[in-house]
């Protein structure tokens, strides 16, 4: 065991976490965005609109996420059009292209949750709510969302730490997060054991603290 | 399509012993995940709390980490614990590990803990009556594990067992990073060497789809067999 080299990577170990928070809080709220589009999406009459969100889900849910940074960071730089218009300036970006992957992904499966969420409210409320004469958009914001909310916690819960462990793959393309600086020194010091017990240590210090988050809010929206 | 011809021209030959690694890595990963369970599901279920301890320690860690940062782990570290372990048996000779080695080996332990999480939650919703039932009919230790608490137990896995085994799937595409050809490190290499990386990529994720999609189909065949009678 060198402990001189587990104090001395610290430090750059924890700068290298605040990166690794900056890439997944930007995608959380992206990917919140994209999945209650796509669970309204999914579960609206129109045939054509719910398949188009299901293979959306599908084909984001049954590929790795690696593959679909590599698409978006080495594939799409292959067309010539893109390089043109004013989406290049986000997609030479390898930041940009793993927030846009992320963001994605995490969409994708938020969205399975929240539809799973909207399709167990009971439609007697909704019924309830319609016979005080409430307007449906009223409806859907004071009695669906809310609900939702409440019944998808849990289970958002595991998606923020599956994607606090998906943002290890930045380091694939090139950012210098937590994963990419742990390998970095491990590749430099041939110390593997103890920078993964650092680098180890501060990721699970985080799956704690949302987890614990997650505990908190529910016992304050009164779900148990 | 040129570039999935097979033979020298394209690279459909390479692309489809790649697409074969990748489901024998995931199998591989999958039983020794499956062993790994073995282990440690009983040391969960125990009364002992030092067995508890070091259970929980195993499952948690392993997921709360991220996979890559295991990967990385065996694959620096591997080596090196393979040849400690060497030298104490006196053999201090360089030793390369095969890349699929430790690929599989990094993916199983990963996979071993969600299995682990599965098996103690089925064992854990048997109905606590059928284990005073068989004590009261007299049942052997064995007879009543075997024939009682197995099949039980895997029908309540096998669902979840099958979400364990689309992780496993998907994760095995992370050890391209320690150069195993699997799918993704072939179009890596294709992608490069034919500078058609969007093709290249967008064909691999197909090739996954593949793989989820008939994983799917075969695992919710043997749910229905499982489930037959309830």
């Amino acid at each position: 065991m060198d402990l001189d080299l587990m104090i001395n990577s610290l430090p750059k170990l924890l700068s290298a976490t605040l990166t690794t928070l900056k890439l997944l809080s930007l995608s959380l709220v992206f990917g919140l965005i994209i999945g209650l589009i796509f669970a309204i999406m999914r579960l609206n009459k129109n045939k054509f609109i719910s398949n188009f969100s299901y293979t959306f889900s599908y084909i984001f849910r049954g590929t790795p996420l690696l593959v679909q940074i590599f698409i978006i960071y080495f594939g799409l730089g292959q067309i010539e059009y893109l390089r043109s218009t004013i989406l290049w300036s986000v997609l030479k970006e390898p930041y940009w292209c793993a927030i846009i992957a992320f963001s994605l992904n995490t969409g994708a499966y938020t969205s399975e949750i929240l539809r799973s969420a909207f399709q167990t409210i009971k439609p007697g409320l909704i019924e309830a709510g319609k016979s005080l004469g409430i307007s449906s958009k009223i409806i859907f914001y004071k009695i669906q969302i809310p609900i939702a909310i409440k019944q998808s916690l849990a289970a958002y819960g595991n998606e923020i730490i599956l994607m606090l462990k998906g943002t290890s793959l930045a380091s694939t393309v090139t950012l210098m997060d937590l994963t990419g600086v742990a390998k970095y020194i491990i590749s430099t010091t041939f110390k593997p054991i103890e920078v993964f017990i650092v680098a180890g240590s501060i990721y699970l210090f985080l799956t704690f603290l949302v987890h614990n988050f997650i505990k908190f809010t529910e016992k304050k929206m009164g779900t148990n | 399509m040129e570039l999935l011809y097979f033979g020298s021209k394209g690279w459909g030959d390479e692309l489809f012993a790649a697409f074969l690694m990748t489901i024998a890595v995931s199998i591989t990963a999958m039983l020794i995940g499956i062993l790994f369970s073995i282990i440690f599901t009983p040391l969960k279920l125990s009364n002992k709390k030092i067995f508890n301890f070091i259970a929980n320690c195993y499952t948690t860690v392993i997921r709360g980490v991220p996979e890559l940062l295991v990967i990385y782990l065996f694959f620096f570290g591997g080596t090196g614990a393979v040849m400690f372990v060497a030298s104490i048996f006196g053999y201090n000779d360089y030793i390369e590990i095969n890349a699929f080695i430790t690929g599989s080996f990094a993916i199983g332990i990963i996979s071993g803990a969600y299995s682990t999480e599965v098996f103690r939650g089925a064992i854990q919703s048997i109905d606590r009556g059928q284990f005073e039932a068989c004590k009261a009919l007299g049942f052997k230790k064995y007879v009543y594990f075997f024939k009682v608490i197995i099949p039980q137990m895997l029908r309540l896995a096998i669902p979840n067992l099958s979400n364990v085994w689309q992780i496993t799937l998907k994760d095995t595409s992370l050890i391209s990073v320690t150069g195993l050809v699997e799918i993704m490190r072939q179009s890596y290499i294709a992608a490069g060497s034919t500078r058609d990386p969007l093709f290249f990529y967008s064909f691999a994720a197909l090739l996954y789809l593949i793989l989820t999609f008939l994983s799917m189909k075969i695992l919710n065949k043997l749910e229905k067999n499982y489930n037959r009678g309830f």
